[in-house]
């Protein structure tokens, strides 16, 4: 009966004696450097940028050791608090058998942006910008009409493109289409994907479709070289292309402008292919062998020395990069760049397709309508009937 | 049409022969950042 009574009153003055004891006050509570403060919490729960320098640099050291014959002296002068601390701020000593390049990298903290960018920001960007070209190229249409031949046609042909440069634009866009369709694949899966077909489902399809894209990317490089050797001559810019881009290349009506074998449209396409192209190429590189070709703490470097994030009223970009930056860096520009192509692409295809007429011939046998050229490439027709007429038998 | 043709079957066999090449030079990623004592696959 003692002990129930006495438990009675024990459970009855706990509480009493919990709220006996002075708590600190939060607001006032002050923390050595090592430990976060509840304003460095409340800074990094509202997104703001918490000042963790000080905090950083506490991971002991030789100096900071006691004799080794002090208890602990072993220890290389570091505590359990600053060997976390450590492995916290990626700045321990870390030794690995792994060969791989980002093996000594325990811990990296610059991966939720990234993330948060990838499943927000990116994705619903993207898809703005490609629904949104496809809408314009609908109005388009719809206001414009196709383009067609406005004069009589003559039954006559001109050959445009020979079969190696045909093979060449082929090779370049089956593979572009086939790395467009397995990377939007690769980014919209978890939002779109697996919620529509479930994981199983989905996983299947994701190895399947990183295999293609890593694979067929090759295809992709080979053939832009191809294309760049093909036509860098004919896509040089000219005081041609002035004229036809003040006509706005004729679309809206105004007469055709001359133009020799490529419009300024054309050139600018190709351009576009070859920069945007090149570039994707590379970031895609440094993504297909991970950590081996880092290309972004070297140009942010460059970069910061030109003075130019401030230009734009940015701080310096960050040059010190774990490798795992430069690959969050790497992907984030391969996908920016290839939403831009991608949806410049959507207007080659129009145009070379259903928005012109007699536009595909040149890539799908090779020979254009006389008519159609001269419309269109006047300046080109030129040449090829002024070759003609010097050599008559070819 | 033909170079239409060609170039799939081109875009094949280099997306093939790249796997080929690149796995038997030991450029995955599997064997370029792991020891042999690591198995990664299933079935290695």
């Amino acid at each position: 009966m003692a002990r129930l009574i006495a438990l009675f009153f024990m459970v009855f003055a706990l509480p009493v004696l919990a709220q006996s004891v002075d708590r600190p006050d939060p607001n006032t509570a002050t923390t050595g450097p090592a430990t976060q403060s509840l304003d460095d919490i409340l800074r990094r729960q509202d997104n703001l940028k918490v000042d963790d320098s000080e905090r950083r640099a506490i991971i002991g050291g030789p100096e900071y050791a006691p004799s080794v014959d002090s208890p602990l002296g072993t220890r290389g002068g570091a505590s359990d608090s600053d060997l976390w601390r450590a492995m916290r701020f990626n700045n321990g000593d870390i030794s690995t058998q792994n060969t791989g390049p980002a093996a000594t990298v325990l811990m990296q903290d610059a991966g939720m942006w990234w993330l948060d960018i990838r499943r927000g920001p990116l994705q619903t960007y993207g898809a703005y910008l490609l629904g949104g070209t496809l809408l314009l190229l609908a109005l388009f249409l719809l206001i414009r009409g196709r383009i067609r031949i406005e004069g009589e046609k003559t039954g006559r042909t001109i050959e445009r493109f020979k079969a190696f440069e045909r093979f060449g634009h082929w090779l370049l866009a089956s593979s572009f289409i086939v790395l467009a369709i397995t990377g939007l694949i690769s980014l919209f899966g978890r939002k779109v994907l697996i919620p529509a077909f479930g994981h199983d489902a989905f996983s299947t399809v994701a190895i399947g479709t990183k295999w293609v894209h890593n694979n067929i990317s090759w295809a992709f490089m080979v053939a832009l070289v191809m294309i760049f050797f093909f036509w860098v001559m004919h896509n040089l810019p000219d005081k041609t292309d002035l004229k036809w881009l003040a006509k706005g290349g004729g679309i809206f009506g105004g007469g055709h402008p001359p133009a020799k074998k490529f419009n300024a449209g054309q050139k600018l396409i190709f351009w576009a292919v070859i920069v945007l192209g090149g570039s994707i190429s590379i970031s895609g590189l440094s993504l297909l062998f991970p950590f081996e070709i880092n290309l972004f703490a070297h140009t942010f470097d460059l970069l910061n020395g030109l003075g130019a994030p401030g230009w734009v009223g940015m701080e310096n970009l960050p040059s010190d990069l774990s490798p795992q930056e430069e690959m969050q860096y790497a992907q984030l520009w391969h996908a920016i760049i290839s939403f831009v192509l991608t949806a410049i692409i959507f207007a080659h295809i129009y145009l070379g397709s259903v928005g012109m007429e007699g536009a595909f011939d040149a890539m799908g046998k090779g020979e254009v309508e006389e008519q159609w050229a001269r419309e269109h490439h006047s300046l080109w027709v030129e040449e090829v009937k002024a070759k003609q007429r010097v050599q008559p038998g070819e | 049409m033909k170079a239409f043709v060609l170039a799939l079957c081109a875009a094949v066999v280099i997306t093939v022969g790249a796997n080929l090449i690149l796995n038997e030079i030991g450029f995955s990623a599997q064997d370029t950042t792991s020891s042999p004592s690591v198995r990664l696959d299933s079935d290695s």
